[in-house]
């Protein structure tokens, strides 16, 4: 076999995958539109660069997502901003070791 | 995560970056609208980074180096073929396994995103997702493989596989010589992702 390397470079890029194919198996969307979508966006980031397949390919991948949740109403981009927001505070007031929660 | 200044103290716990954050926005929401498990996502993750990876796919071209049968199905039917070894989509794909021969050695590509025989192989490398990889395979796959050390013989044609989320490719690379009488468990070792993909050979023993 080839040397190991790690599955997921970033445990964000585990995070989405997983509530992607999660989000699909409960139904809300299938996976060839999603499949459409998510290429259409990869094609509209490497029209100006070339996306090198890491981090680049996972945003267009959330920003897919945002996109498909917003449309459909389950996750209004007003409300993943404040809730992007308040897990910032809750990382930035959490001391160093403990876990992170929302208060 | 990079954790890149462990020599002096944190105040407070590393701000992880801003789409991680995004991230989990988007699963705080879904959760508390009932929309999603949480604890089904850690499944997800924990499948994808143990048990589902090439040597699912090492497993199934063993056997079919080993079983005349078990090949023949394979060939004419994969999905059937490996679901009854264990291994089937989640996205309800199809599967079709392309045989590499003296004649034509095989490759695969999704030049609209990254669809991938997940089942077989897991979560695609970060090359296969890159812009380049995905362009230049079509247009030029015998220098993309001269690029992953693979130098075919003028006369071999060499066949690209577009997938799509309907249809994922697994390449059934050719047994090397010299492995005559070896089992299932010895074989699965000379059996590297990159052959499934045809971005490489099988290993010499």
């Amino acid at each position: 076999m080839s040397a190991p390397e790690p599955v997921f470079e970033a445990r964000w890029h585990a995070e989405l995958f997983a509530l992607t194919v999660h989000l699909n198996e409960v139904g809300r969307f299938a996976w060839p539109d999603w499949a459409d979508r998510f290429s259409a966006t990869l094609k509209r980031h490497g029209v100006d660069k070339n996306l090198n397949g890491g981090d680049d390919y996972f945003d267009a991948w959330l920003e897919t997502l945002e996109a498909y949740l917003s449309e459909t109403g389950a996750a209004l981009p007003q409300d993943v901003a404040q809730m992007r927001n308040a897990w910032e505070q809750a990382y930035l007031s959490t001391p160093h070791g403990e876990p992170v929660s929302l208060g | 995560m990079p954790h890149d200044h462990a020599d002096h103290d944190h105040p407070h716990t590393l701000l992880p970056p801003d789409p991680a954050l995004r991230v989990k926005a988007l699963e705080t929401i879904l959760t508390q609208k009932g929309l999603i498990d949480p604890a089904a996502l850690d499944e997800i993750i924990e499948t994808y980074e143990t048990k589902i990876g090439p040597r699912n796919g090492a497993h199934v071209v063993a056997k079919a180096w080993t079983d005349p049968t078990f090949k023949a199905a394979l060939l004419k039917d994969a999905t059937a073929a490996v679901s009854e070894m264990g291994y089937y989509g989640r996205q309800g794909e199809h599967m079709i396994v392309v045989e590499n021969t003296d004649e034509v050695h095989n490759i695969v590509v999704c030049t609209l995103c990254s669809c991938y025989p997940w089942p077989l192989l897991g979560i695609p490398p970060t090359w296969y997702k890159s812009d380049a990889y995905r362009a230049r395979a079509v247009r030029e796959p015998r220098k993309v493989l001269a690029e992953f050390g693979v130098t075919l013989p003028s006369d071999m044609s060499v066949r690209v596989w577009d997938s799509t989320a309907e249809t994922r490719y697994l390449v059934l690379p050719q047994r090397p010589k010299g492995t005559d009488g070896m089992d299932e468990a010895t074989l699965m070792g000379l059996i590297t992702r990159d052959s499934m993909i045809g971005t490489g050979l099988a290993s010499a023993p």
